[in-house]
């Protein structure tokens, strides 16, 4: 036992040591803040006005395009030629022709411009010229317009999921992406540890230094001692990134909600009162693309955190414990990382599988697919974990972790059978049917 | 009182496809230098394996101090395989508390003990380098600390002086006779013979998997003499019946070198007598056969047994 804790340290300490390890650590928080923080940003960024001018030979678009914080549309009388002409002069961004025929001929609209046009003002454009082409095209065959204002529905389901009796506003979508980025991540973690506990034992078996360490302890204490030790890592990784995050996040909304403040102050007078600044900015907030990511904040707030995470550390360890002794006993058996890749497939492949059961899972999460996939544990770390967020019975949850418990057990044990042969075996390649001997072998 | 520090009794150890060990008894006196010799894949890894606890016999037992091997002995051991190796990218001070920690030192006894090893070889330089940052002649000398920093009782050095050079390979011939004279008991397989004829006190030869020759070094080299004596001289020599020449080669005009086996009814005394009388001796010396040509003898002789039907 003591060994194994001697063991563990130096597995601990090589990996914490290393600089790649802080730099994975440092820059995943900084990511994950990036995604949230880069659009913040932008908002900010964005006052670049551009100019658009519009020829309207139809006349019919006059109150159409209306000038917003990002396009100012003029409209001009011109000839193209013209135009196209003067469009460097004038600092134009885009100009935009409408023919006069355009109710008859609605491919004749034409947008120039010196740089290439952005997909989305394009979009905004074409749109416009669509929707009012429609009502024009309507209008002219009798139908009142405003029957076609009445028919203009737009719907919006709201779901609600039903637990312990309350009815609580979800969002399925969220579920969904967050059931995605939890079973990957938890995919990613075991499979990347586990390469980890593979190359470790080559290395040693490579080196020749195995024959040294097996002499002073037993090859199972070599392999629980190097699987614990690269376990750890991975959860000091998990943890770090975790709290670095939410320093990192909150650090950045920080930063976001005082800039936010000094932008509502400059809009209103120097003398405006604090009462009133706090209201521009709840008003800025909410309006714009605050108001949808404050609805998925929400939903994100509800839900259950603290089971999620208790979970995951579960599953994540489970499952590293589950598949990284068959990658020890994988690695045990090669002489190199590349002899390495082309044995551990058959390891990995219930991982791959559990990955494209996934999918299938995140949209129908109380099949019976999704069940059994989180039952078994060959797949059941990846697959109960998308299933979480979704809502999933205690006895179910309970079912899996003793199974993957068991699991690991055995594969421990099979894995330590085949390593204990496989360290001290050279200048031999081996197949699976090999390795399956080996389970049986006295040593 | 004393039994031998390691015993093997009867030791058998089977694969799949042969028989690594087929009855293997060995005593190994304390404070000896025991060469342990074959030929490749005769069953001397396998056997050093067993004593290192690293595999298990099939059938007999291996005693250390009279005890039946226990994990608690993995202290008393230590262990120089023929495949060295470190962890490359571990510094080496590093390293070696580790291994040293394993063995059963504490952290404070390993360091203390290290640097005195480090201080005595002059590489206190080292102990912060990388492994993969030292020469192979570097790497092999802290291995060798690595190897008795624990000051086992037996110490089993698998081709200790393969990858040193001259003078490090007497620095390492010196170190081994020391620790003798501190009583550790070494076990040494090689298969370089000179090696053996200046360190070893006994040997095992072990070939097929079988012990086919053991003893004290001087006992068997006596069981190898054949009564041939070499003599140099100057003249011309004509010996009776007695005394049948094998070889005679001339050294310099009028010089002669001969090998002379005495048959029976002949004695070195009456040799001595009739050379004496006839031409001017040099030398004369007995042929005393080296371990190269044992070895090559009892694994040749084996080897052309087991070609027949």
């Amino acid at each position: 036992m003591n060994k194994i804790i001697l063991i563990l340290q130096r597995e601990y300490m090589t990996r914490v040591r290393k600089r790649s390890f802080w730099i994975t650590t440092l820059i995943t928080p900084l990511l994950i803040t990036a995604i949230y923080a880069i659009p913040a940003l932008l908002f900010f960024a964005g006052g670049d006005l551009k100019t658009i001018e519009i020829i309207d030979e139809s006349n019919l678009f006059k109150d159409k395009f209306k000038s917003g914080k990002d396009y100012a549309y003029t409209f001009k009388k011109a000839s193209v030629t013209q135009a196209k002409a003067d469009l460097k002069k004038n600092k134009v961004t885009a100009l935009v022709h409408i023919p006069a025929n355009i109710i008859d001929n609605p491919n004749g609209l034409e947008i120039f411009s010196e740089k290439s046009v952005g997909l989305n003002l394009q979009n905004d454009i074409e749109n416009i010229v669509q929707a009012e082409v429609r009502n024009q095209r309507l209008k002219r065959a009798g139908i009142d317009t405003q029957i076609i204002e009445d028919n203009r529905v737009n719907v919006n389901a709201e779901t609600y999921s039903l637990t312990e009796g309350q009815e609580k506003s979800s969002n399925t979508g969220v579920s969904m992406g967050l059931g995605y980025a939890i079973a990957l991540l938890l995919y990613f973690v075991v499979f990347f540890s586990g390469s980890q506990v593979m190359n470790g034992v080559i290395e040693e078996k490579s080196n020749r230094i195995i024959e040294v360490i097996v002499s002073s302890v037993r090859p199972i204490e070599l392999m629980m001692g190097k699987i614990i030790g690269v376990g750890l890592v991975g959860l000091t990784q998990f943890v770090l990134w975790i709290s670095l995050t939410i320093a990192i996040s909150s650090a950045t909304t920080h930063f976001l909600k005082a800039k936010l403040e000094a932008k509502a102050k400059t809009e209103l007078s120097s003398q405006a009162s604090q009462k009133q600044v706090e209201a521009a900015v709840k008003q800025m907030s909410e309006a714009g693309p605050g108001s949808k990511v404050m609805g998925i904040m929400d939903t994100i707030g509800d839900l259950p955190w603290g089971k999620i995470l208790v979970l995951f550390l579960f599953y994540y360890l489970g499952g590293y414990l589950f598949y990284s002794a068959l990658f020890a006993a994988v690695g045990s058996a090669v002489e190199s990382p590349q002899e390495g890749q082309q044995l551990i497939f058959p390891v990995t492949m219930p991982l791959i599988i559990s990955i494209m059961l996934m999918s299938f899972i995140i949209n129908e999460p109380d099949s019976k697919i999704a069940f059994w996939a989180s039952i078994i544990p060959f797949t059941s770390p990846v697959n109960m974990m998308a299933r979480i967020p979704f809502g999933v019975e205690w006895w179910e949850i309970g079912l899996s972790m003793a199974l993957l418990v068991l699991g690991f057990i055995g594969t421990t044990w099979l894995a330590a059978r085949i390593y204990r042969v496989g360290i001290l075996m050279y200048g031999k390649k081996v197949t699976l049917k090999e390795l399956s001997k080996w389970i049986f072998y006295k040593v | 009182m004393s039994h031998p520090l390691l015993e093997t009794r009867h030791v058998f150890k089977r694969y799949s496809s042969h028989t690594a060990l087929d009855d293997v008894s060995l005593d190994i006196p304390q404070g000896r230098i025991f060469g342990l010799l074959g030929p490749n894949g005769a069953g001397k890894t396998s056997l050093i394996r067993i004593i290192n606890q690293i595999t298990a016999p099939d059938e007999g037992e291996v005693l250390l101090n009279g005890e039946r091997l226990h994990p608690k002995h993995i202290a008393d051991i230590g262990y120089l395989p023929e495949e060295r190796g470190l962890y490359k990218k571990m510094q080496v001070g590093d390293q070696l508390i580790y291994l040293a920690r394993l063995k059963g030192l504490s952290q404070r006894e390993a360091t203390e003990r290290l640097k005195r090893w480090f201080i005595k070889f002059d590489i206190k330089d080292w102990w912060d380098k990388k492994v993969e940052d030292l020469s192979k002649g570097m790497a092999q000398k802290c291995q060798f600390i690595a190897t008795i920093v624990h000051e086992p009782k037996l110490v089993i050095l698998d081709e200790p002086f393969s990858g040193f050079d001259p003078i490090n390979a007497n620095l390492l011939k010196d170190e081994i006779l020391e620790l003798k004279q501190k009583g550790s008991t070494i076990i040494f397989s090689t298969h370089r013979m000179e090696s053996v004829e200046e360190l070893c006190d006994s040997i095992a030869l072990i070939n097929r998997s079988k012990v086919v020759l053991k003893g004290e070094k001087r006992d068997i080299k006596r069981q190898f003499m054949d009564n041939t004596f070499t003599l140099e001289y100057a003249g011309s020599l004509i010996l009776p019946d007695e005394y049948e020449v094998i070889s005679k080669t001339e050294l310099e005009p009028n010089v002669y070198r001969t090998n002379v086996r005495i048959g029976p009814g002949g004695s070195v005394n009456a040799l001595l007598t009739l050379v004496i009388h006839q031409v001017e001796l040099k030398s004369f010396s007995e042929n005393v056969p080296s371990f190269n040509d044992i070895f090559i003898r009892v694994v040749g002789e084996t080897a052309t047994q087991a070609l027949l039907p």
